[in-house]
């Protein structure tokens, strides 16, 4: 099995799935030659050729707007937004066209696109480089939203993705695209979309995470361990849908749960999470559910960066808050 | 003032006609070849759209219809182009474009369906090559370009065509597009109907731009200006448009100067916005006047032939908008139900609370 970290497997994923149906084929800002601004897409347009792998205009709408169009033809266009905070130009056809299609033609059409983007903080990029902006996918019907965390998920989420029949928007955290290797299968394969993943078992609290943030989690836990807690550590792994039975299973095992998110606090996939919980295991609560989340302002500049983002002792004091109510 | 001579500029464009509006030939060489069947069917498919528009006006008036942009006014650009494609060419409308869809071959219950906001509506039958009515005004520009590139990389001889009003052409997505089709020199034709009004506001507040025409310039694709009420001039320029992206010789824009009797929509008053003289002098240049006179001179079609072609939409109308009515209501189930292949376990949920 190859050792692949983060960008290789989702370079991978979208290999070996231009090789497996004809109708994919990856387009966005600068993908082809030079491989994407993150090399996420090196060497396919080598592989595959400029019908397959191709530069477009800077556009975001139009990207998306020309996925939208070839999708109702047959084709699984994988469409890269250069930068997270460039979705903002694309979000009609992303969140509305792409995302209502099925809908409003009465399951006549469907929009089979995987709009993938990095995102995410601590990287000391520029100003709408990296901000968090899955709560606003998350909040619109008719996508789905992944996140992986590791490279062995990212390959088998983003091959389920291509293959789905609906719109996926796929968010790739810059931090972890060179953060570690891991064990990798050469071959296709997919991880079902919607189900999330324990990464460490414990009975005392559930923290609840998703891409970078599983990582900061685990090292959190870690923490708690040496004062005797034991957490356990769920990584979503997606959004939408929200795997709400495995959060659920875990809270009735350990009463009490945290949600961390890199993204502002307010409204967003954490607030979600936890109206869940509470519909669905509020007599299993010991505590309120809590959220380690960044402050509600823009995403900072570089300076402050790395105080914003919820890290190990914001993470540790909300599980003792919980623990302690 | 002369021009720099560094200074980039473009020389006006002159609408083509064929017709006058007496229904003269007045350009010959751009008349399209057409037989006499042909040429009545294009006044049958305009006489018919009027009617039709006249009773979805009255329907919406009496609650059959939900929302509902009249035509009247923009037959010859509408039909007319819509006569100009292949039945396998894919057509991107605008809102008010539905007689493009219908002509195309959309059932006309299913339109009366859309308009009562059922989604069953938008369900095109297989091998009906349409989407439905675009409300966001620019979006369906890029939803062409993207299946003009899927034609393309298929290597298919079909052309994708796209339709926004003066309104439009001020959107971004007008400008990504063109350029994109541009750039991949993409078999799609933009046709602008230039109505005069997006919505209430005129032309002049539009654009300073010398004409919509001129826009594809900078975008490096051929651009093209149409009397919009000549019915002929309109079918000129859109087959030649499909010929040359069937051809591989790339995109056109399409400014058809037209204009549109009724309001916007349902709702907008014209008075506060436009002059009796004008409404009167854009009346003179009926696009069903024209056309039958032209007609009628080369002994093709009578007053009669209007009235029995009216007689028959009516009918049709009637008949359709009954269906439409008959069709079993949408339930939110079945709404939760079209919002991914597979229903996901919180939606069936949700879904649980309207059984």
């Amino acid at each position: 099995m190859a050792q692949m970290n983060m960008k290789e497997a989702i370079r991978d994923a979208m290999r070996v799935e231009l090789k497996n149906d004809p109708n994919v084929i990856v387009f966005g800002e600068d993908v082809g030659k030079v491989g994407g601004v993150f090399r996420a897409t090196e060497g396919l347009q080598g592989e595959f050729g400029e019908e397959r792998v191709f530069d477009t205009p800077l556009a975001e709408s139009a990207i998306a707007g020309m996925a939208v169009g070839m999708g109702i033809q047959g084709f699984r266009p994988v469409a890269e937004i250069q930068f997270v905070g460039f979705i903002y130009e694309a979000l009609d056809q992303m969140f509305v066209q792409a995302a209502r299609m099925r809908y409003r033609s009465g399951g006549r059409y469907n929009s089979p696109i995987v709009f993938r983007t990095p995102f995410g903080g601590g990287v000391k990029a520029a100003e709408l480089h990296t901000d968090s902006l899955e709560g606003l996918a998350i909040q619109t019907p008719g996508i789905k939203v992944i996140v992986p965390s590791n490279p062995y998920d990212a390959k088998g989420l983003l091959v389920a993705a291509i293959r789905d029949n609906d719109p996926v928007f796929f968010m790739e955290h810059l931090n972890l695209y060179h953060a570690f290797r891991a064990e990798v299968p050469e071959e296709a394969y997919t991880v079902e979309i919607g189900k999330a993943n324990i990464v460490r078992e414990g009975a005392d609290v559930t923290i609840i995470a998703y891409g970078l943030m599983v990582h900061t989690a685990v090292k959190a836990a870690e923490e708690l361990e040496k004062s005797g807690v034991k957490a356990e550590v769920i990584d979503l792994r997606t959004l939408l849908p929200l795997d709400i039975e495995t959060i659920v299973a875990s809270i009735q095992k350990t009463n009490r749960a945290i949600v961390v998110q890199e993204a502002q606090k307010t409204s967003g996939a954490a607030a979600e999470i936890i109206a869940q919980i509470n519909e669905n295991a509020i007599l299993h609560l010991e505590a309120p559910v809590l959220r380690v989340a960044g402050p509600d302002t823009v995403y900072p500049f570089a300076q402050v960066e790395d105080s914003w983002l919820p890290n190990v002792d914001r993470i540790v004091k909300a599980a003792n808050q919980v623990l302690n109510f | 003032m002369s021009k720099l001579p560094y200074e980039v500029h473009s020389e006006p464009v002159t609408p083509l006609s064929v017709l006058s509006p007496e229904g003269e030939v007045i350009n010959e060489a751009y008349m399209p070849n057409l037989t006499d069947e042909q040429l009545k069917e294009i006044m049958y498919r305009m006489v018919f759209t009027r009617t039709w528009d006249e009773r979805a006006v009255n329907l919406g008036r009496q609650g059959r219809l939900g929302f509902y942009a009249p035509v009247s006014g923009q037959e010859a650009s509408m039909v007319g182009s819509e006569y100009a494609l292949n039945k396998d060419d894919f057509v991107c409308p605008g809102y008010r474009d539905m007689p493009q869809i219908v002509w195309h071959g959309l059932p006309l219950y299913q339109a009366f369906l859309y308009s009562r906001g059922h989604q069953h509506g938008g369900q095109v039958p297989e091998g009906v090559h349409v989407l439905m009515p675009q409300i966001i005004i620019g979006a369906q520009i890029l939803h062409a370009t993207g299946v003009a590139m899927a034609f393309k990389k298929k290597g298919e001889k079909r052309v994708a065509i796209t339709y926004t009003g003066d309104g439009g052409s001020s959107e971004g997505d007008f400008y990504e597009g063109l350029n994109f089709a541009g750039a991949f020199k993409l078999p799609v034709i933009y046709v602008v109907q230039n109505n005069g009004y997006a919505i209430t506001t005129p032309f002049a507040k539009q654009t300073a731009a010398q004409s919509i025409a001129h826009k594809a310039l900078a975008a490096g694709v051929r651009g093209v200006q149409v009397d919009g009420m000549d019915v002929l001039a309109v079918i000129k320029a859109v087959s030649e448009a499909a010929e040359r992206g069937r051809n591989g010789e790339g995109a056109t824009l399409i400014e058809m100067i037209t204009y549109r009797f009724r309001p916007h929509s349902m709702a907008d008053d014209t008075s506060k916005y436009r002059t009796k003289d004008e409404e009167g002098e854009w009346g003179l240049k009926d696009p069903l006047t024209r056309f039958g006179k032209f007609l009628e001179k080369k002994g093709l079609w009578t007053e009669e032939d209007t009235a029995r072609v009216k007689e028959e939409a009516k009918a049709t109308v009637n008949e359709n908008i009954k269906k439409a009515e008959a069709t079993e209501k949408m339930t939110v189930g079945g709404l939760i139900d079209s919002m991914f292949e597979t229903t996901p376990a919180h939606l069936e949920a949700q879904k649980a609370d309207f059984q």
